[in-house]
């Protein structure tokens, strides 16, 4: 009975909008398996992770008041007041985590399978436009619940824009509503989080996504001699879901076991806090900052430290368009030990940011 | 003759339509860039009684939109710097077991002259005069 009305409304809708093509393709697509197989998965647990932050964001939007004197309250009552309030802010924050920590993943997975080679130069450059996003929805994320730790991050943060010769300024003014972090800061920012980003985000996951769907996924050197496949339904899909499952139940261990602080309310005329640190995702580039000195030759320690990232980041962008080609592999390879080193980098200086 | 007049429509059009992307850009970013909002110039500000404050003591002031740190050595002298980290943007606190300016954000130090002594600041600190008048302690901005 069911099965013919599902029957029915297929052919009625196939009718109209021609869906036998799409579930050809669907049917068709494969998925390489080989010793990397499993990175193929981290994509599919970061979407899993976006669409959680969706809801979770969605239902906090019910409860919360941006402002400088209504925020931190607004969150205080989620937390206190709402029926499993406390769980559901506990859950957006932790699954933002998670899904920074996977982006990360994913990327540098996608970076030593070689994955950004041609033709995929742009799902790279999408890629790292998401990464960047990502980053975004953290930093204006963080703000949002108006307490101390934020209050200073934003400082931090939004005055690193500053210094970027030229247009630092006005865009820190833009970004900061103002000349300081104040109410109008945290309404831009709330603006930026529920708005503009999840909008920009939305259009380029789904051209990123696209790009791997028409070009397939990326296959290893010397696949093609023994190849062997899997199919995408039910095969491969079936494990994405069981891998979303134990994500998802990690997810709740995490939220209920370790429920978020909110922490005390901002005081802009209050000493910056002892011990205070921006999310671990930005402890590499804060603990830097920490070590560079007063002045490196005639440079400003801050501005180099800013700049020198600003290349970095651009350089790790265009990675498909300067590769440093070779035949060699493992770790006598350059390309692995860029990546090796900007890994090892990144974890020392985010153990030493918790540890000093 | 007929190049020419393709030409001339497609420059027209072409040209038209920049005009209407700046149309719509130029609005949208001029209504993002925040207004000038006029700030009423304070030059002094009063910080309570002298005797009321601990020696080797300090706390953050409000002067006008920005913060000042205000402290006592044991000297039984003030001080007042601009409360704001010459690093980025953080602001400082008074240390009584190291009797320095300390920033919590990058481990910057300042001595109590407000000079940068070690961490990340590139500069020292703005000092501000602190005058006693009728045990009334007033925190006076020499630039203003």
């Amino acid at each position: 009975m069911i099965k013919n009305i599902g029957q029915k409304i297929y052919a009625w809708v196939d009718e109209r909008f021609e869906l036998s093509p799409i579930l050809k393709f669907m049917s068709e697509k494969n998925v390489p398996v080989h010793r990397h197989t499993a990175w193929y998965y981290m994509g599919g647990v970061t979407l899993f992770l976006f669409i959680t932050q969706v809801v979770t964001g969605i239902l906090l939007l019910f409860y919360y008041r941006p402002g400088a004197d209504s925020a931190y309250e607004s969150m205080r009552f989620i937390l206190t007041e709402v029926n499993f309030g406390w769980l559901i802010r506990s859950i957006h924050s932790w699954s933002a985590n998670l899904m920074v920590f996977f982006v990360f993943v994913h990327m540098f997975s996608t970076f030593f399978t070689r994955s950004y080679k041609k033709p995929r130069e742009l799902t790279w450059l999408t890629g790292f436009v998401l990464l960047a996003l990502s980053l975004g929805f953290g930093f204006s994320g963080y703000l949002l619940p108006w307490n101390e730790l934020a209050f200073f991050a934003t400082k931090v943060g939004t005055d690193i824009v500053g210094v970027i010769p030229v247009i630092g300024k006005p865009i820190m003014a833009v970004l900061r509503g103002g000349e300081d972090v104040t109410g109008a800061t945290l309404t831009r920012f709330y603006a930026f989080h529920v708005a503009m980003l999840p909008a920009i985000f939305t259009v380029i996951l789904f051209v990123h996504v696209l790009f791997v769907q028409k070009q397939g996924m990326s296959e290893p050197e010397g696949f093609s001699k023994n190849k062997k496949t899997m199919p995408f339904f039910p095969d491969f899909f079936l494990r994405d879901a069981l891998l979303w499952m134990i994500v998802l139940n990690v997810l709740l261990f995490l939220a209920v076991f370790y429920p978020w602080d909110l922490g005390f309310k901002a005081d802009p005329f209050s000493p910056a806090p002892a011990g205070i640190l921006p999310e671990w995702y930005f402890i590499f580039m804060f603990q830097t900052l920490k070590m560079i000195p007063a002045h490196v030759l005639f440079i400003e320690g801050e501005v180099l430290g800013i700049l020198s990232f600003l290349v970095a980041g651009l350089a790790w962008a265009l990675v498909p368009f300067w590769e440093l080609k070779s035949k060699r592999k493992g770790f006598s390879n350059p390309m692995n030990i860029i990546g090796i080193i900007a890994l090892v980098y990144i974890i020392i200086m985010t153990i030493i940011g918790y540890t000093s | 003759m007929k190049t020419n007049r393709r030409k001339f429509l497609n420059f027209l059009i072409g040209g038209g339509l920049l005009g209407w992307i700046s149309s719509v850009v130029y609005p949208i970013v001029s209504f993002l860039i925040p207004p000038k909002i006029p700030e009423a110039n304070v030059n002094s500000v009063s910080a309570g009684t002298a005797a009321d404050f601990p020696a080797n003591t300090g706390k953050i002031i409000q002067f006008g939109r920005k913060p000042v740190l205000l402290f006592k050595d044991d000297n039984g002298e003030f001080h007042a710097f601009d409360g704001t980290c010459t690093h980025l943007d953080c602001i400082v606190q008074y240390r009584q077991d190291t009797k320095q300016i300390w920033c919590a954000c990058h481990n910057g130090i300042y001595d109590m002259s407000g000079r940068n002594v070690s961490g990340p600041p590139p500069r020292p600190l703005e000092e501000f005069t602190v005058n006693i008048v009728n045990d009334e302690i007033i925190i006076i901005n020499p630039a203003g």
